[in-house]
């Protein structure tokens, strides 16, 4: 890999809600201090780790079921032009109208068109990722259009004015005091003497929400998945805020990603197995749905799908970065990230948090636009552990980070180190003489296990917040070579 | 150039980018339990999964059914109980007396009912999940979604070890509601609670093969 990718020419990046005004580590600082949040983070993590490990361990097939997933997958983009006109043909056959959006801005257009023929003043949404990555609430209020989130963590989120901060678990940062206070003060009609036990705050929501439900002439959605060859579209959930969306407006719009297809019905006994385990911890989730088309006397008479690119094509011509493509969402890389568990999401600055944010958001937006996300992580390895999906996010992001030294014009300790990385790993002869230098670095140590703190500029920027291990005495080539009596 | 046009382009022009080549599907995971349907064991495993969720569950056998549906809805919703809805195709030996049909009304009116009573296309045993296919047994969706007490009945024969095994017997082109328990959240402090906005009540009526 002598050559770092710098994006197609002619495949333009997404835009949206993919990355924050400031750069990671002032805002990782800043959230660092807000203690009741990584209180609540701590605890909640803390939780489902255990749990996920819990039931991942009652499968046998953990291992075989995480290898399909990955080939699934993979098969799935290398053929993905094939795959989605399969999947319009299919949805069009059973009465649904498909919509293709090249970026944020003509997705939220076609929504927003959409919505204003039926004459709805106001829509019922159902989590979904893609959907706060262009911005559609917003788009739609400007168009006098209100939209009302039925998770309850979206509504949590949405009537505290604040943004989401997990995947999974949007107002994870909130506790039930807070949620007391915000349902206080925000839901009207809302009983005075409610207390902050989670079972009277969820019945709250429940009230508030029906009644929307009911009378809601359309719906938006997402998808967890896309079936090719049927044209059937899946819904994973738990609350049931889905089903109501998805079954009871006459009019249904759905929002998805163009990395959500699959090819076979077959293929989704692999995720639904793989994607509750992974992400709430559960055996399966409460509630799954599946549609295709318009089905006549049973839910919404009239069925769009919107197919979202928006820097999606532009991951895919990235050899390393398109495995960011397979990412089901489950959101258990987020939990068991050290830095994740310790700035909380709203650091991130992305709709796309933790590990996979760190390597999806400047894969969709370009790593200029995002170019400090990529060190948003310590190389753990933790997140590929867990991935149902086994992408190999530390991988990508060392690629990210060559990246964005490369496009990054200003010489800097990263730039001058992973340039020559990049440039000496390649050729083998070079790596050993490279490797020969390393015993400098003993001298420097003088017998300790790290390295002095201060290097001279400019790499005592990287040496002022991390203790670099004294290189070995011996590289592990030369070693193998001694043990094996073999040459390298 | 068509947004539709510009996009296949991409994704072309991507994939000859990246040199991305079709792989072959290992699909070395287990595709059956190996116990056929309505094995005992996969009923037992059945019952624990759904417990597990809260779920309530009424063994019963083949005779029996309208009977234990009946006990089971007076003893969650009353002597004086509001509407009960049966789905259009329940069959006339598992409908309690006293339980209309549903007639399409709409969602509003469905709403106030007290209690729906379903059929179910497949159970599966390791998840604890009963797959709703919208025909006439399962009703439509809006029966097992709007009141606020959920009765299915399985049949021995349509309990399955896994999800695979599942899928295979399904008909994709059917609205299909896959349930694990009552709807629940675990929203607040990650504590769960049963019963959002879909029933706060299942009740899953296991029948014995005849
Ligand atoms: S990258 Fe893997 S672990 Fe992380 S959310 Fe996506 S699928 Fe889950």
């Amino acid at each position: 890999m002598s050559r770092t990718f710098l994006g197609m020419p002619g495949i333009p990046h997404g835009t949206g809600n993919l990355g924050g005004e400031e750069p990671f580590p002032r805002s990782a600082a800043r959230h660092l201090a807000d203690h009741q949040m990584r209180a609540n983070l701590a605890n909640a993590t803390g939780t489902i780790r255990a749990k996920r490990a819990s039931v991942v361990s009652e499968l046998p097939d953990w291992e075989e079921l995480r290898e399909s997933g990955r080939a699934v997958k993979e098969a799935t983009m290398a053929r993905l032009d094939e795959h989605l006109v399969e999947l319009e043909r299919r949805v069009t056959e059973r009465g649904g109208t498909v919509h293709w959006a090249r970026d944020a801005a003509e997705a939220n257009r076609i929504v927003t068109d959409l919505v204003r023929a039926t004459g709805a003043e106001e829509v019922v949404k159902v989590k979904s990722m893609a959907t706060q990555e262009i911005g559609l609430n917003e788009a739609l209020e400007e168009a006098g259009v209100t939209a009302w989130e039925t998770d309850l963590a979206e509504l949590i989120v949405q009537l505290g004015d604040d943004r989401p901060s997990h995947i999974l678990v949007p107002a994870i940062h909130r506790n039930r005091t807070e949620i007391r206070r915000i349902f206080l003060e925000t839901m009207p009609g809302v009983d005075p003497d409610l207390t902050d036990d989670p079972r009277q705050l969820a019945m709250a929501a429940r009230a508030y929400l029906r009644e929307r439900f009911l009378r809601a002439k359309v719906a938006i959605s997402g998808a967890n998945f896309a079936v090719a060859e049927t044209g059937t579209l899946a819904v994973v959930e738990s609350e049931g805020n889905g089903r109501m969306c998805l079954t009871l407006p006459d009019t249904l719009i759905t929002v998805m990603g163009i990395e959500k297809t699959v090819p076979t019905w077959r293929d989704l006994e692999v995720f639904l197995q793989t994607l509750p385990r992974s992400s709430t911890g559960e055996r399966m989730n409460p509630y799954t749905s599946t549609w295709t088309g318009v089905t006549p006397g049973d839910g919404p008479g009239e069925f769009h799908l919107v197919l979202l690119d928006n820097g999606r094509t532009a991951a895919l011509a990235d050899p390393t970065g398109r495995q960011a493509l397979h990412c089901i969402r489950c959101s258990a890389c987020l939990n068991v990230c050290p830095v994740y568990e310790r700035t909380g999401g709203h650091a991130y600055g992305s709709v796309y948090p933790g590990p996979i944010g760190a390597v999806l958001s400047p894969q969709l937006t370009g790593v200029e636009a995002n170019p400090s996300l990529p060190y948003a992580s310590t190389l753990c390895g933790a997140c590929y552990e867990v991935c149902p999906v086994a992408i190999d996010i530390p991988s990508i992001l060392v690629d990210l980070r060559g990246r964005q030294v490369e496009s990054d014009r200003r010489p800097s300790a990263e730039r001058i180190a992973f340039g020559a990385v990049a440039r000496v790993m390649s050729p083998p002869r070079l790596w050993r003489s490279a490797q020969r230098l390393t015993r400098l670095g003993r001298l420097l140590a003088r017998g300790r296990a790290t390295l002095p703190a201060a290097l001279p500029p400019p790499l005592s920027k990287w040496t002022r917040t991390r203790d670099l291990p004294t290189p070995p005495s011996e590289t592990f080539t030369r070693r193998w070579a001694r043990d094996h009596g073999d040459r390298t | 150039m068509s947004a539709r046009e510009e996009i296949l382009a991409r994704i072309r022009a991507a994939n000859g980018a990246a040199q991305a080549t079709e792989t072959e599907v290992p699909r070395a995971y287990r595709r059956s339990d190996g116990r056929p349907p309505g094995h005992p064991e996969l009923l037992d495993l059945l019952e624990d999964r759904l417990v597990d969720y809260r779920a309530a569950v009424h063994r019963c056998g083949p005779e029996e059914v309208a009977a234990t549906v009946e006990g089971v809805l007076t003893e969650a919703l009353g002597p004086d109980r509001a509407e009960v809805l049966a789905a259009p195709g329940l069959p006339g030996t598992w409908t309690p007396s006293g339980a209309g049909r549903d007639d399409g009304r709409p969602a509003v009116r469905l709403s106030e009912c007290g209690a729906a009573v379903t059929g179910t296309a497949v159970a599966i045993a390791q998840t604890g999940t009963l797959v709703l296919d919208a025909g006439a047994v399962c009703g439509r969706r809006a029966l097992s979604l709007l009141p606020d007490v959920c009765v299915c009945v399985v049949r021995a024969d349509q309990v399955v070890g896994g999800v695979p095994e599942a899928l295979e017997r399904l008909d994709p082109l059917a609205p299909l509601t896959f349930v694990s328990g009552p709807s629940a959240t675990s929203d607040i402090e990650l504590e769960r609670v049963e019963g959002v906005h879909g029933p706060r009540t299942l009740h899953v009526v296991l029948v014995a093969s005849a």
